[in-house]
């Protein structure tokens, strides 16, 4: 049978059970768009590219799937790089296919053609550009194996139009098999070495990390973090891998963390690290970061053993095969902790937790935490939450309690502004049933603003929390703590008027300027079928606390004017 | 502690690609790293290169470099080759003005030192030496001194003594 490019393409697709595209055209992808039309396979047009590999990343972040995005050669790739590093510093499993001059062009600087797979090359786990369409099937195949295998990622894989246009004979290959993800035969070894160390400690302490939640391991963990009663802190990206409601969680850690977990952290003496990277955000000062424990680190990646943190004992290995068999070595010879033995500990941690909780002081004005607090509460606690960047994400990470994985979906490592709103498109495509938010604050929110047009074509109800502060606030906090009050660039009074805004998109537009409309607000936004956009005016110059100031060990956090309780 | 930068050298297996050198550039220089000296070629399978590197790193720095390396899609495998497992050679191709006076010595240097006349011209020869690199520094002081007009200088190839 003869098929063309844009055909086998599609069937690579289908046979990776892709159900949606988020993507835009151009010259270079005509022809697949063409065969779009007669295929079944669902396309979200966004209004930018970078709204397309966003959304792609916030489908991936929220399914557990691979997100798979389609854009033009030349500017159609380029608006897609931010993405593309930001989807890499999370290890998000995406797919980017992009357009590009046929073959017998590239290189000679023809309309439209960068060299994208260079300019991807370190942002990308891997990239190919197809140079024949016998190679096409089997590359797109193995681009999403790459992507969700080991630590996932981005995969580019450049089409040049010649490769898309051409005609085959040739048969496809029935399957592609998967090459074989190599076991860990000591696993049972480093595991039991693990058991011993956890039965010797009386402080001991768990930080969850975001590859729990990509290797699909909140359930394991749970269940070896409650057999042992291990106090659990997270990373940002941890977020939702243990549940906020549970007594045993102690807060996220790092620069905005809780006053409970930052001491839990230092003070432990055993800290077992599963599946995370040790960004600075989360460690702060290194040479200070958990000076009296003994460390056991649990991640995929190689690279990221005795990276930053110097490991006492390291298992490389997925979360879930490294947790089950921890959890079924433990069953087996019938080990747990004495409750004398860490009694000390949680005790002091009770403590911690009950000296400074997150908090914040009211008064006339919205407080941004307040807004967030109803919104956890209306929501029950069940939404989706994307954010953009800034002091709105710091507040939902730390006052939206996530009790389940895949729900907090947040720009950690690269700290994209923009990022959070094409990620709602995303997730609540994956997602239809689901209540998806963007918490956005009002600088951001303006860097992917057109992407409510998508929301709008697709009647996605996705509402947006606008934190609005007038300034670019977590610029405006550093410049007030830091910089001795200069507040350089940093003010947005120049704002539209975004209930109008959305109005204008067709899109329903809702505002509270005092404390005692946040509810109404939130209730009618949340209570109305489609996409909503709520413009909440807050308290301008509050400020994110706990803060550690960057290079300072953890146990050094400034609280601002929240006192403690105790 | 004093940090311990040294020259030390890497074994790289890659599928045969385009890009694969880019990549593999690109993990140094990312982590700003210099590469002092590369060479690669096809192995038995031409679709495989061998590629080896060596730098001027920490043993830290090496370790993760390798990690780094091994995690690119189109590395087969990466490895640290240590001396004195590893032999280490690398060869030179020198130029040298033939002039009456010098000839005993250029002689002597190259029955001393297991040189070839490579290329023969007259008034010029082309001389080819392999060594260590302690010897092709020794050799080329004493070329130098013999009027070597260019050379060209090959980067480090190494095979351990045996199967490990
Ligand atoms: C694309 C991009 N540009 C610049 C920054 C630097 N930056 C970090 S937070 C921030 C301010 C964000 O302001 P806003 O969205 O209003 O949120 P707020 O902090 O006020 O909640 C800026 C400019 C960034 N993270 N991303």
């Amino acid at each position: 049978m003869q098929q063309t490019g844009s055909q086998i393409l599609f069937t690579a697709l289908k046979e990776e059970n892709v159900d949606t595209l988020f993507g835009y055209p151009g010259g270079c992808v005509m022809d697949i768009y063409d065969e779009l039309f007669r295929q079944e396979i669902r396309h979200i047009l966004v209004r930018h590219e970078q709204g397309a590999i966003h959304a792609a990343d916030g489908y991936a972040r929220a399914s557990g799937r691979v997100g798979v995005c389609l854009v033009t050669s030349g500017p159609g790739a380029t608006n897609t790089v931010t993405g593309i590093a930001n989807a890499y510093m999370d290890s998000i499993p995406v797919v980017v296919l992009t357009g590009q001059v046929p073959t017998a062009m590239i290189g000679n600087d023809g309309f439209q053609e960068v060299d994208i797979t260079g300019i991807t090359r370190t942002c990308t786990k891997h990239n190919f550009l197809v140079r024949n369409i016998g190679d096409l099937h089997r590359t797109v195949r193995e681009a999403f194996q790459i992507a969700r295998s080991g630590r996932p990622g981005p995969v580019l894989v450049d089409l040049p139009k010649d490769v898309i246009q051409s005609v085959t004979e040739a048969e496809l290959p029935r399957t592609v098999v998967p090459p074989a993800e190599e076991g860990r035969p000591d696993l049972e070894g480093l595991c039991t070495e693990a058991l011993k160390m956890l039965l010797q400690a009386k402080k001991p302490l768990i930080i969850v990390g975001g590859g729990v939640i990509l290797g699909k391991a909140s359930e394991v963990f749970r269940a070896f973090v409650k057999k042992f009663r291990i106090p659990v802190v997270s990373t940002l990206m941890g977020l939702g891998a243990f549940p906020a409601s549970d007594p045993l969680w102690t807060g996220m850690l790092g620069m905005h963390g809780a006053y409970s977990a930052n001491m839990a952290v230092s003070h432990c003496d055993l800290l077992i690290a599963v599946g995370v990277r040790f960004d600075d955000r989360a460690t702060s000062k290194v040479e200070a970061f958990a000076p009296h424990a003994k460390i056991i680190h649990i991640d995929i990646d190689p690279v990221s053993i005795d990276r930053i943190v110097r490991t006492d004992l390291a298992i490389v290995s997925h979360c879930t095969p490294a947790l089950d068999t921890l959890h079924r070595l433990s069953d087996e010879q019938g080990l747990t902790l004495p409750e004398r033995q860490i009694r000390a500990w949680l005790n002091q941690l009770r403590q911690w937790k009950a000296e400074m909780p997150l908090s914040y002081c009211r008064n006339q004005n919205i407080k941004p935490q307040y807004v967030i607090e109803k919104l956890h509460q209306l929501t029950q606690g069940r939404a989706i939450i994307a954010t953009e960047v800034g002091q709105h994400q710091m507040w939902a990470a730390q006052f939206y309690r996530f009790d389940e994985p895949n729900a907090f979906l947040t720009s950690g490592g690269l700290g994209t502004m923009g990022f959070g709103l094409p990620a709602a498109i995303g997730a609540q495509v994956a997602c239809p049933d689901r209540i998806v938010v963007d918490v956005a604050g009002d600088g951001s929110i303006q860097m992917n603003i057109q992407e409510l047009g998508t929301i709008a074509h697709y009647g996605l109800p996705v509402k947006v929390v606008i934190l609005n502060n007038l300034y670019l606030g977590m610029i405006r906090q550093w410049q007030e703590l830091f910089y001795g009050r200069r507040y350089s660039q940093s003010d947005m009074t120049q704002a539209p008027d975004f209930v109008k805004l959305a109005e204008a998109y067709g899109i329903k537009g809702l505002r509270a300027t005092k404390p005692e409309e946040v509810k109404r607000v939130l209730q009618e936004g949340l209570e109305t079928p489609g996409p909503v956009v709520m413009d909440f005016h807050v308290e301008p110059e509050e400020n994110v606390f706990p803060m550690v100031k960057p290079g300072t060990p953890l146990t050094e956090m400034a609280f601002g004017n929240v006192r403690a309780v105790a | 502690m004093p940090v311990q930068f040294k020259e030390r050298a890497i074994s790289v297996i890659v599928n045969n690609r385009p890009d694969v050198l880019a990549r593999i550039a690109g993990t140094f220089s990312a982590r700003g790293f210099n590469i002092e000296s590369i060479s690669a070629n096809i192995t038995r399978n031409p679709a495989v290169t061998k590629i080896i590197i060596t730098t001027l790193t920490t043993p830290e720095t090496i370790t993760n470099v390798i990690k780094q390396l091994n995690r690119l899609i189109d590395v087969l495998e990466a490895r640290r080759l240590r001396r004195p497992q590893a032999v280490c050679r690398e060869m030179i191709l020198a130029r040298i003005p033939l002039t009456k006076e010098r000839q005993e010595s250029l002689r002597e240097l190259i029955d001393t030192r297991g040189g070839k006349t490579v290329s023969l011209e007259p008034g010029s020869a082309v001389l080819e030496f392999t060594g260590d690199k302690e010897d092709l520094e020794e050799i080329l002081t004493r070329l130098e001194a013999l009027g070597m007009e260019d050379f060209s200088r090959t980067g480090v190839i190494a095979l351990e003594r045996s199967k490990s």
